[in-house]
Protein backbone atom coordinates (compact mmCIF):
# COMPACT_ATOMS: atom_id res chain seq x y z
CA UNK A 1 0.00 0.00 0.00
CA UNK A 2 2.76 2.48 0.80
CA UNK A 3 4.18 1.81 -2.55
CA UNK A 4 0.97 3.12 -3.89
CA UNK A 5 0.90 5.52 -2.06
CA UNK A 6 4.11 6.88 -3.14
CA UNK A 7 4.21 6.43 -7.09
CA UNK A 8 0.95 8.42 -6.20
CA UNK A 9 2.63 11.35 -4.51
CA UNK A 10 5.47 12.08 -7.29
CA UNK A 11 2.69 11.57 -9.92
CA UNK A 12 0.94 14.44 -8.48
CA UNK A 13 3.26 16.74 -7.49
CA UNK A 14 4.30 16.50 -11.07
CA UNK A 15 0.98 17.49 -12.35
CA UNK A 16 -1.28 19.51 -10.19
CA UNK A 17 -0.60 21.64 -7.39
CA UNK A 18 -3.91 21.28 -4.93
CA UNK A 19 -1.43 19.08 -2.34
CA UNK A 20 -3.90 15.24 -2.82
CA UNK A 21 -0.46 13.64 -3.32
CA UNK A 22 1.19 15.20 -0.14
CA UNK A 23 -1.31 13.42 2.01
CA UNK A 24 0.49 9.76 2.56
CA UNK A 25 -2.55 7.61 3.47
CA UNK A 26 -1.70 4.00 4.53
CA UNK A 27 -3.01 0.78 5.48
CA UNK A 28 -1.29 0.06 8.15
CA UNK A 29 -2.06 4.16 9.42
CA UNK A 30 -5.68 3.72 9.21
CA UNK A 31 -6.55 0.07 10.95
CA UNK A 32 -3.80 1.45 13.63
CA UNK A 33 -5.80 4.48 14.13
CA UNK A 34 -9.43 2.35 14.16
CA UNK A 35 -8.10 -0.52 16.63
CA UNK A 36 -6.84 2.91 19.01
CA UNK A 37 -10.16 4.66 18.63
CA UNK A 38 -12.34 1.21 18.77
CA UNK A 39 -10.39 0.59 22.19
CA UNK A 40 -11.02 4.22 23.70
CA UNK A 41 -14.73 4.24 22.76
CA UNK A 42 -15.18 0.46 24.30
CA UNK A 43 -13.32 1.66 27.39
CA UNK A 44 -15.77 4.36 28.55
CA UNK A 45 -18.55 2.66 27.21
CA UNK A 46 -18.26 -0.48 29.20
CA UNK A 47 -17.24 1.17 32.34
CA UNK A 48 -20.42 3.60 32.48
CA UNK A 49 -23.00 0.59 31.02
CA UNK A 50 -21.86 -1.91 33.37
CA UNK A 51 -22.21 0.09 36.53
CA UNK A 52 -18.54 -0.34 37.15
CA UNK A 53 -18.87 3.93 38.15
CA UNK A 54 -20.02 5.62 41.23
CA UNK A 55 -22.20 8.73 39.91
CA UNK A 56 -18.76 10.88 40.34
CA UNK A 57 -16.01 13.40 39.65
CA UNK A 58 -13.26 11.01 38.92
CA UNK A 59 -15.57 8.99 36.32
CA UNK A 60 -15.89 12.31 34.32
CA UNK A 61 -12.48 12.98 34.72
CA UNK A 62 -11.24 9.52 32.83
CA UNK A 63 -14.01 9.83 30.24
CA UNK A 64 -12.86 13.47 29.23
CA UNK A 65 -9.24 11.85 29.42
CA UNK A 66 -9.93 9.07 27.14
CA UNK A 67 -11.79 10.98 24.52
CA UNK A 68 -9.11 13.67 24.46
CA UNK A 69 -6.73 10.22 23.78
CA UNK A 70 -9.11 9.59 20.95
CA UNK A 71 -9.51 13.06 19.26
CA UNK A 72 -5.54 12.99 18.94
CA UNK A 73 -5.78 9.59 17.28
CA UNK A 74 -9.06 10.57 14.91
CA UNK A 75 -6.31 13.67 14.32
CA UNK A 76 -3.12 11.94 13.84
CA UNK A 77 -4.24 8.70 11.81
CA UNK A 78 -7.38 9.90 10.09
CA UNK A 79 -6.75 13.52 9.46
CA UNK A 80 -3.05 13.16 8.74
CA UNK A 81 -2.04 15.83 10.66
CA UNK A 82 1.40 16.08 11.68
CA UNK A 83 3.37 19.15 12.84
CA UNK A 84 4.91 19.14 9.19
CA UNK A 85 1.58 18.94 7.49
CA UNK A 86 0.73 21.80 4.88
CA UNK A 87 4.35 23.23 6.05
CA UNK A 88 3.66 23.53 9.88
CA UNK A 89 0.27 25.64 8.54
CA UNK A 90 -2.29 23.21 9.77
CA UNK A 91 -0.60 22.66 12.85
CA UNK A 92 -0.57 26.48 13.58
CA UNK A 93 -4.31 26.99 12.75
CA UNK A 94 -4.93 23.74 15.02
CA UNK A 95 -3.11 25.28 18.20
CA UNK A 96 -4.92 28.89 17.81
CA UNK A 97 -8.64 26.91 17.76
CA UNK A 98 -6.97 24.60 20.83
CA UNK A 99 -6.86 28.01 22.71
CA UNK A 100 -10.18 29.45 21.61
CA UNK A 101 -11.97 26.08 22.32
CA UNK A 102 -10.15 25.85 25.76
CA UNK A 103 -11.41 29.78 26.79
CA UNK A 104 -14.69 29.48 25.07
CA UNK A 105 -14.96 26.08 27.36
CA UNK A 106 -13.77 26.36 30.22
CA UNK A 107 -14.73 30.46 30.65
CA UNK A 108 -18.27 29.88 30.10
CA UNK A 109 -18.25 26.86 32.49
CA UNK A 110 -16.12 28.61 35.33
CA UNK A 111 -17.83 31.76 35.09
CA UNK A 112 -21.83 30.23 34.81
CA UNK A 113 -21.02 27.96 37.31
CA UNK A 114 -20.24 31.15 39.64
CA UNK A 115 -22.87 32.86 38.47
CA UNK A 116 -25.51 30.35 38.84
CA UNK A 117 -23.96 30.24 42.85
CA UNK A 118 -24.92 34.29 43.06
CA UNK A 119 -27.90 34.39 41.43
CA UNK A 120 -30.20 31.56 42.93
CA UNK A 121 -29.37 31.47 46.76
CA UNK A 122 -32.86 28.42 46.85
CA UNK A 123 -32.28 24.89 46.24
CA UNK A 124 -33.61 22.34 43.32
CA UNK A 125 -36.38 21.59 45.45
CA UNK A 126 -37.57 25.43 45.02
CA UNK A 127 -37.10 25.50 41.39
CA UNK A 128 -39.39 22.60 40.81
CA UNK A 129 -42.48 23.78 43.09
CA UNK A 130 -42.38 27.29 41.80
CA UNK A 131 -45.48 27.80 40.29
CA UNK B 1 2.16 9.16 -18.76
CA UNK B 2 5.18 9.46 -16.38
CA UNK B 3 7.55 8.87 -18.72
CA UNK B 4 6.27 11.64 -21.03
CA UNK B 5 6.07 14.21 -17.86
CA UNK B 6 10.09 12.54 -17.63
CA UNK B 7 10.98 14.23 -20.50
CA UNK B 8 9.04 17.47 -20.87
CA UNK B 9 10.49 18.13 -17.10
CA UNK B 10 13.85 17.53 -18.18
CA UNK B 11 13.52 20.12 -21.05
CA UNK B 12 12.03 22.61 -19.08
CA UNK B 13 13.87 25.66 -17.78
CA UNK B 14 11.35 27.00 -15.09
CA UNK B 15 9.60 25.29 -12.68
CA UNK B 16 5.90 24.92 -14.41
CA UNK B 17 2.93 26.51 -12.04
CA UNK B 18 5.66 27.64 -9.41
CA UNK B 19 3.01 30.92 -8.69
CA UNK B 20 0.46 28.48 -7.20
CA UNK B 21 0.08 28.35 -3.49
CA UNK B 22 0.67 24.66 -3.09
CA UNK B 23 -2.05 22.91 -1.15
CA UNK B 24 -4.19 25.79 -1.66
CA UNK B 25 -7.44 23.73 -0.98
CA UNK B 26 -6.52 21.06 1.78
CA UNK B 27 -5.20 24.00 4.09
CA UNK B 28 -8.23 26.08 3.28
CA UNK B 29 -10.96 23.38 4.28
CA UNK B 30 -8.87 22.52 6.90
CA UNK B 31 -9.06 26.37 8.37
CA UNK B 32 -12.62 25.47 7.83
CA UNK B 33 -13.26 23.03 10.22
CA UNK B 34 -11.33 24.54 12.48
CA UNK B 35 -14.36 27.33 12.49
CA UNK B 36 -16.97 24.22 11.85
CA UNK B 37 -15.16 23.42 15.46
CA UNK B 38 -15.60 26.82 17.50
CA UNK B 39 -19.26 26.10 16.27
CA UNK B 40 -19.00 23.04 18.39
CA UNK B 41 -17.07 24.56 20.97
CA UNK B 42 -19.50 27.36 21.61
CA UNK B 43 -22.76 24.44 21.12
CA UNK B 44 -20.40 22.67 24.08
CA UNK B 45 -20.19 25.37 26.36
CA UNK B 46 -23.68 26.13 26.20
CA UNK B 47 -24.37 22.34 26.61
CA UNK B 48 -21.85 22.33 29.76
CA UNK B 49 -23.48 25.43 31.30
CA UNK B 50 -27.20 24.16 30.66
CA UNK B 51 -27.33 20.73 31.01
CA UNK B 52 -28.17 20.56 34.73
CA UNK B 53 -31.28 22.78 34.38
CA UNK B 54 -33.88 20.15 33.70
CA UNK B 55 -36.73 22.78 34.86
CA UNK B 56 -38.41 19.46 36.47
CA UNK B 57 -38.47 18.26 33.23
CA UNK B 58 -36.77 14.81 32.40
CA UNK B 59 -32.87 14.08 33.94
CA UNK B 60 -30.50 13.61 30.96
CA UNK B 61 -29.97 9.97 33.12
CA UNK B 62 -33.63 9.00 33.03
CA UNK B 63 -34.12 10.33 28.97
CA UNK B 64 -30.35 9.03 27.49
CA UNK B 65 -30.01 5.50 26.29
CA UNK B 66 -26.89 4.54 26.03
CA UNK B 67 -27.33 0.97 23.77
CA UNK B 68 -28.55 2.84 20.53
CA UNK B 69 -25.68 5.47 21.45
CA UNK B 70 -23.25 2.50 21.23
CA UNK B 71 -24.69 1.46 17.88
CA UNK B 72 -24.59 4.63 16.79
CA UNK B 73 -20.41 5.46 17.81
CA UNK B 74 -20.19 1.82 16.39
CA UNK B 75 -21.27 2.61 12.67
CA UNK B 76 -20.04 6.28 12.49
CA UNK B 77 -16.20 5.37 13.65
CA UNK B 78 -17.25 2.10 11.04
CA UNK B 79 -18.06 4.08 8.42
CA UNK B 80 -14.63 6.54 9.30
CA UNK B 81 -12.64 3.21 8.60
CA UNK B 82 -14.79 2.70 5.46
CA UNK B 83 -14.37 5.95 4.43
CA UNK B 84 -10.21 5.41 5.10
CA UNK B 85 -10.56 2.63 2.77
CA UNK B 86 -11.66 4.16 0.03
CA UNK B 87 -8.84 7.16 0.15
CA UNK B 88 -6.71 3.99 -0.29
CA UNK B 89 -8.05 2.57 -3.09
CA UNK B 90 -8.14 6.68 -4.29
CA UNK B 91 -4.77 6.38 -4.23
CA UNK B 92 -4.34 3.46 -5.94
CA UNK B 93 -6.57 4.54 -9.02
CA UNK B 94 -8.79 1.54 -9.00
CA UNK B 95 -12.17 3.55 -8.83
CA UNK B 96 -14.57 0.61 -8.88
CA UNK B 97 -13.27 -0.89 -5.52
CA UNK B 98 -13.44 3.09 -4.26
CA UNK B 99 -17.10 3.78 -4.76
CA UNK B 100 -17.75 0.90 -3.17
CA UNK B 101 -15.76 1.70 -0.01
CA UNK B 102 -17.56 4.75 -0.43
CA UNK B 103 -21.28 3.32 -0.76
CA UNK B 104 -20.38 1.12 2.24
CA UNK B 105 -19.85 4.79 4.12
CA UNK B 106 -22.63 6.32 3.37
CA UNK B 107 -24.89 3.36 4.19
CA UNK B 108 -23.35 3.59 8.00
CA UNK B 109 -23.61 7.38 7.89
CA UNK B 110 -27.79 7.20 6.64
CA UNK B 111 -27.72 4.30 9.14
CA UNK B 112 -26.31 6.72 11.85
CA UNK B 113 -28.11 9.48 10.89
CA UNK B 114 -31.99 7.31 10.92
CA UNK B 115 -30.99 5.79 14.88
CA UNK B 116 -30.36 9.46 15.65
CA UNK B 117 -34.26 11.08 14.00
CA UNK B 118 -35.20 7.60 15.49
CA UNK B 119 -34.04 8.99 19.24
CA UNK B 120 -35.28 12.65 18.11
CA UNK B 121 -38.42 10.94 17.41
CA UNK B 122 -38.87 8.84 20.64
CA UNK B 123 -37.61 11.84 22.75
CA UNK B 124 -40.21 14.31 21.92
CA UNK B 125 -43.25 11.81 21.88
CA UNK B 126 -42.35 11.43 25.41
CA UNK B 127 -42.58 15.19 26.04
CA UNK B 128 -38.82 15.67 26.23
CA UNK B 129 -39.40 18.05 23.27
CA UNK B 130 -36.19 20.93 22.82
CA UNK B 131 -39.05 23.35 24.43
CA UNK B 132 -39.28 21.47 27.86
CA UNK B 133 -36.06 22.46 29.72
CA UNK B 134 -32.41 23.98 28.67
CA UNK B 135 -30.96 21.07 29.34
CA UNK B 136 -32.88 19.35 26.50
CA UNK B 137 -32.84 22.74 24.17
CA UNK B 138 -28.96 22.71 24.23
CA UNK B 139 -29.23 18.83 24.24
CA UNK B 140 -30.89 18.72 20.90
CA UNK B 141 -29.39 22.03 19.74
CA UNK B 142 -25.54 20.15 19.80
CA UNK B 143 -26.45 17.29 18.43
CA UNK B 144 -28.87 18.44 15.77
CA UNK B 145 -26.55 20.21 14.55
CA UNK B 146 -23.46 17.32 14.55
CA UNK B 147 -26.37 15.53 12.78
CA UNK B 148 -26.87 17.92 10.05
CA UNK B 149 -23.17 18.11 9.62
CA UNK B 150 -23.47 14.55 8.68
CA UNK B 151 -26.13 15.17 6.40
CA UNK B 152 -24.35 17.12 4.75
CA UNK B 153 -21.47 15.30 4.48
CA UNK B 154 -24.02 12.38 3.09
CA UNK B 155 -25.27 15.13 0.43
CA UNK B 156 -21.87 15.85 -0.15
CA UNK B 157 -21.05 11.75 -0.51
CA UNK B 158 -23.41 10.98 -3.37
CA UNK B 159 -22.81 14.24 -5.25
CA UNK B 160 -18.97 13.02 -5.37
CA UNK B 161 -19.86 9.78 -6.51
CA UNK B 162 -22.09 11.32 -9.48
CA UNK B 163 -18.78 13.47 -10.13
CA UNK B 164 -16.20 10.17 -9.98
CA UNK B 165 -18.99 8.33 -11.87
CA UNK B 166 -19.19 10.40 -14.71
CA UNK B 167 -15.12 12.01 -14.76
CA UNK B 168 -13.47 9.13 -13.00
CA UNK B 169 -10.84 9.63 -10.89
CA UNK B 170 -9.23 13.35 -12.26
CA UNK B 171 -7.05 15.13 -10.02
CA UNK B 172 -10.23 17.68 -8.76
CA UNK B 173 -12.32 14.79 -7.57
CA UNK B 174 -9.79 13.47 -5.78
CA UNK B 175 -9.03 16.63 -4.52
CA UNK B 176 -12.72 17.21 -3.58
CA UNK B 177 -12.43 13.37 -1.75
CA UNK B 178 -10.04 14.56 0.20
CA UNK B 179 -11.71 17.43 1.38
CA UNK B 180 -15.02 14.73 2.21
CA UNK B 181 -12.56 12.58 3.99
CA UNK B 182 -11.35 15.36 5.97
CA UNK B 183 -14.75 16.68 6.59
CA UNK B 184 -15.75 13.12 7.67
CA UNK B 185 -13.33 11.70 9.86
CA UNK B 186 -13.95 15.34 11.69
CA UNK B 187 -17.50 14.60 12.26
CA UNK B 188 -16.25 11.14 13.68
CA UNK B 189 -13.97 13.04 16.16
CA UNK B 190 -16.73 15.76 17.19
CA UNK B 191 -18.91 12.87 18.01
CA UNK B 192 -16.45 11.52 20.39
CA UNK B 193 -16.90 14.39 22.69
CA UNK B 194 -20.72 14.34 21.93
CA UNK B 195 -20.91 10.85 23.18
CA UNK B 196 -18.07 11.11 25.75
CA UNK B 197 -19.63 14.86 27.23
CA UNK B 198 -23.43 13.87 26.61
CA UNK B 199 -24.41 10.72 26.82
CA UNK B 200 -21.36 8.92 29.14
CA UNK B 201 -21.44 11.98 31.75
CA UNK B 202 -24.98 13.19 31.18
CA UNK B 203 -26.04 9.33 32.33
CA UNK B 204 -23.16 9.14 35.09
CA UNK B 205 -25.07 12.83 36.57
Amino acid sequence: MSEHADTQHGHDDDHDHDGVGAIHATLKGYMTGFGLAAILTFIPFWLVMSGAFAKTGPADALILLLAGIQIVVHMVYFLHMSTKSEGGWNMLAFVFTVVLVVITLSGSIWIMYHLNDNMMPWTMQDARNQP
Amino acid sequence: MTADNGASKALSFHVEGEHHVPNGTLLGFWIYLMSDCLIFACLFAAYGVLGHEYAGGPRASEVLELPIVAVNTTLLLLSSITYGFAVLEMQANRKGMMMMWLAITGLLGAGFIGLELKEFAHLISIGAGPQRSAFLSSFFTLVGTHGLHVTSGLIWLVTLMVQVGKKGLIPANKRRLMCLSMFWHFLDLIWVGVFSFVYLMGVLS
